[in-house]
């Protein structure tokens, strides 16, 4: 350890001002600070500071991701085993779902970061964090067979549209990884929709077993199909919703695993569990409210039913959390994700082109979340005022 | 015991070092020093300059904008120098001690025979006026203001923090003697902020013609400003005063005696203090006879005030006007591998991430290192949770740093100082320096109305 710091601060000269290797300035100092912590201390103002930092806060978010991602990985290769009709054992599965979703993964953060780098350099600011996450997202809510290039394209107009034309991680209006799903949904959304893109393999008309369909349960709801079922025809139970042995994005499948990662991140305080209620409880009071209508499949999907099914679960824990791009103030926050749950299940039901609403509600609100902000503190500046009058 | 005011947000720190509760006599310090720096925005003017024997209660210098306002001599001998940092602006004005405290008369009498006009002048023409700070700003209190209420914490809960009610159980007369004269500055009432934790000194409890509250919960509850917003908040336009108990005990020697009195009891606490213990000193003393010999390494912080808002010192530095503690911790200039990602026994955290959340009650030994690099706001919600007060911080800063005067005012800046919001510098993931922020804030606010 000692050797390698001393071979940093031997290197370092080079990429300060005036060295060699200047432009590669911020990238160096992303490494340095990846490897150790700086040595930097405390001028003015508190002389001691929490442990927390924001490579950590991120740190953890990607850690919540994993039970979401390994079970994506097994059930890429379950999906397409099924499909296919070939017996396969649990390896051969997360084997080949690993070969599927890595690629993904080095896509997504290879531009990402190189982006996030060049932005950097520019500014003459430190790399920021924010990307080591949106990087883990990306890939978790494609379906697996989108071609590497739409991703690296998605990534980079998600990077620099979405985030550093704002000024970078902090000030971002959109949630970077949805800006990136958003954008291939509405680029190329024959490889985003459709009965054949969820499935490994099927897109490639690779041989499949007789009268399979690969259509995820949403879609077979839009098509007013009142018993959902798998390719070969068995019936889905609310478990295998629940447990998420369905088709659809690779880590949104199953709410169990999503579930995990949430009890994890508000474990650990870096995600809001007022935003992550307030969603499912949108999405429950929508769901009751469409019950008590019925007249369509979507419709009278038992309101329950609606939270594990699709990428609800994936984007009230993932994505609705962001602190960001969501609304800042704690009474801010339960209407926020009151109001994303609502609307996602509105546009579910009421939109037959798209039946997933998610993604499009958490985009719509990241817009008002500002707003939202700006009421709940105007009460606190009335109340204020109100004060000052009483005592004059 | 009256009503409690419980305060839920907030954090205590636990540092290890915190002093025994002994008194110990400081040998005295060779030199001693009058600090401009201790009062924001002050622009001083030299009276005293190098060469000139003073007295104590000898005039140093005063205020250039508000010239009645002095800073006077804690002791007596000759000037020795003056110090100066950055743009000639002047940090210190060294004396020289020459050990025999000979010192100026000043009015002495019973403050509530007196009239309010003798009472201020005898506290501007002694130097202890510069002890009343004001609200909104913190700045020293104007002599033409009358103050809605005096305000007085009797506790401290920063980190390692001297306890109050030990340092003051001695001083009953002089306490009482110095509030009454406080009585004569306001028409309102004097409010003093009592833990409710612990059975409060005699001195605070017996004391007439001062309210009592009594407040329940981690820090910042000690902190006056808090005390302040949750019993009458600072409205735009209401001007209220502050001053902390010793230098309530100071006034009411200066009514007894006649003369300034500059000797108070200050703390030496930390981690790198072998004996940390209580000192009975003189305002303004150099701290090398306190820690010479008393260090456990030489790579240390020293801060004259608590390791959340006290300012940093040299190792032949001087104790603040008002400080009743100096700190030192270690220094953190060392780089830590893969420190971001280790889970951290030995530090201390709020977030859940350490394993600090454990253990509770367990004392920590922490440094200087910021802990990672300066970043845009990200993490909402968790200046909100030590700050027990009807404010959105974060909300706040953003309307300083786009010097937005309107929005600054309707935020409240006017019931925030620096240590109020010194927590939420703490927790800061982002790294903000949220105090300088804050100051900035309050000068611009200062500028355009004044």
């Amino acid at each position: 350890m000692n050797a390698l710091r001393r071979y940093i601060d031997k290197i370092k000269p080079n990429v300060e001002k005036g060295g060699k290797f200047h432009f590669l300035k911020s990238t160096f100092e992303g490494f340095e600070t990846f490897l150790f912590v700086p040595n930097t201390v405390t001028k003015t103002g508190t002389h001691i500071r929490d442990a927390m930092d924001m490579k950590r806060t991120m740190s953890m978010v990607v850690l919540a991701t994993i039970p979401a991602l390994l079970f994506g990985i097994w059930n890429t290769g379950y999906q397409h085993f099924l499909a296919m009709g070939i017996e396969a054992s649990f390896w051969e599965m997360v084997w080949f779902g690993f070969l599927k979703v890595l690629p993904l993964i080095v896509v997504s953060y290879v531009t990402g970061l190189g982006i996030e780098f060049i932005f950097a350099q520019v500014r003459g600011h430190e790399i920021q964090e924010g990307f080591l996450v949106s990087g883990i997202l990306i890939p978790l809510i494609v379906p697996v067979d989108v071609p590497l290039w739409m991703v690296a394209i998605a990534t980079a107009f998600a990077v620099i549209i979405g985030k550093e034309v704002f000024g970078g991680t902090g000030m971002n209006i959109m949630n970077p990884a949805l800006t990136a799903r958003a954008f291939l949904f509405f680029a190329y959304p024959s490889q985003m929709s459709g009965d054949a893109v969820w499935i490994a393999g099927l897109k490639k008309g690779m041989e499949t077993v007789d009268g399979f369909s690969g259509a995820t349960i949403l879609g077979q709801a839009a098509q007013n199909n009142s018993t959902f079922v798998n390719g070969l025809g068995q019936a889905y139970k609310p478990w295998d919703m629940f447990l998420g042995t369905i088709p659809g994005s690779i880590g949104e499948t199953s709410t169990l695993a999503i579930l995990l990662g949430a009890l994890f991140l508000i474990f650990v305080g870096v995600a809001s569990w007022k935003i992550m209620f307030s969603v499912f409880a949108g999405g429950a009071v929508m769901g009751l409210i469409l019950n008590a209508f019925g007249g369509n499949v979507l419709m009278e999907i038992p309101f329950w039913e609606h939270l594990i099914i699709g990428g609800f679960a994936f984007g009230a824990v993932f994505m609705a959390t962001d602190p960001v791009t969501g609304t800042q103030t704690e009474r801010g926050k339960w209407i926020y994700g009151f109001l994303i749950g609502f609307l996602a299940i509105l546009i579910r039901v009421f939109n037959p082109g798209y039946p997933e609403g998610m993604m499009l509600a958490i985009l719509l609100m990241n817009v008002f979340a500002p707003l939202i902000d700006h009421y709940v503190i105007e009460s606190n500046i009335r109340k204020r005022l109100k004060r000052a009058k009483v005592q004059a | 015991m009256s009503e409690v005011i419980r305060i839920r947000k907030g954090l205590d720190i636990k540092l290890t070092g915190k002093a025994d509760k002994i008194f110990v006599k400081a040998p005295r310090s060779k030199t001693y020093a009058v600090k401009p720096v201790d009062f924001h925005s002050l622009t001083p003017r030299i009276d005293a300059k190098p060469c000139v024997e003073v007295k104590v209660g000898t005039t140093i210098f005063h205020d250039k904008y508000r010239p009645e306002i002095k800073f006077t001599s804690p002791v007596s001998g000759i000037v020795q120098t003056i110090v100066r940092g950055d743009r000639r602006r002047i940090i210190e004005v060294v004396i020289e001690d020459d050990g025999k405290d000979t010192a100026e008369t000043f009015l002495k009498g019973d403050p509530k025979e007196l009239s309010r006009e003798q009472v201020v002048e005898n506290l501007l023409e002694s130097g202890l006026w510069p002890s009343l700070i004001q609200r909104p700003y913190g700045v020293i209190a104007s002599p033409k203001d009358t103050p809605k209420a005096i305000f007085i914490s009797g506790f401290d809960t920063s980190p390692l923090a001297p306890d109050l009610d030990f340092i003051m159980k001695d001083s009953a007369e002089d306490f009482q003697v110095g509030i009454n004269a406080l009585t004569r500055l306001t028409d309102g009432k004097i409010h003093i902020g009592l833990d409710a934790r612990y059975p409060a000194a005699k001195t605070y409890t017996a004391v007439k013609n001062a309210e009592l509250h009594y407040f329940r919960g981690p820090h910042p509850a000690g902190n006056v400003g808090i005390q302040i917003h949750k019993i009458s908040p600072i409205n735009k336009g209401e001007i209220v005063w502050t001053i902390k108990p010793q230098d309530v005990v100071a006034i009411g020697r200066l009514f007894k005696t006649g003369k300034y009195d500059p000797s108070m009891i200050v703390a030496i606490a930390g981690s790198e203090v072998e004996k940390p213990v209580y000192y009975k000193l003189i305002r303004g003393a150099q701290i090398t006879p306190l820690i010479d010999g008393n260090l456990k390494q030489e790579n240390v912080r020293i801060i004259s005030g608590s390791v959340l808002s006290g300012k940093k010192i040299n190792k032949d530095g001087y104790v603040g006007f008002s400080d009743a503690m100096i700190s030192v911790i270690p220094e953190g200039d060392e780089y830590e591998m893969f420190g971001w990602i280790t889970p951290g026994f030995k530090k201390f955290s709020v977030s859940r991430s350490f394993t600090s959340w454990l253990t509770p009650n367990k004392e920590y030994n922490l440094d200087t290192n910021i802990h990672g690099g300066e970043r845009a706001f990200v993490v909402s919600g968790e200046y909100e949770k030590v700050l027990p007060m009807d404010i959105y911080p974060v909300h706040l800063l953003k309307s300083i740093l786009v010097e937005d005067i309107d929005k600054m005012e309707q935020l409240g800046i006017y019931e925030v100082i620096e240590e109020d919001l010194a927590l939420c510098e703490f927790v800061c993931t982002s790294k903000v320096e949220v105090q300088s922020v804050l100051r900035k804030g309050l000068n611009i606010l200062r500028k355009e109305l004044e």
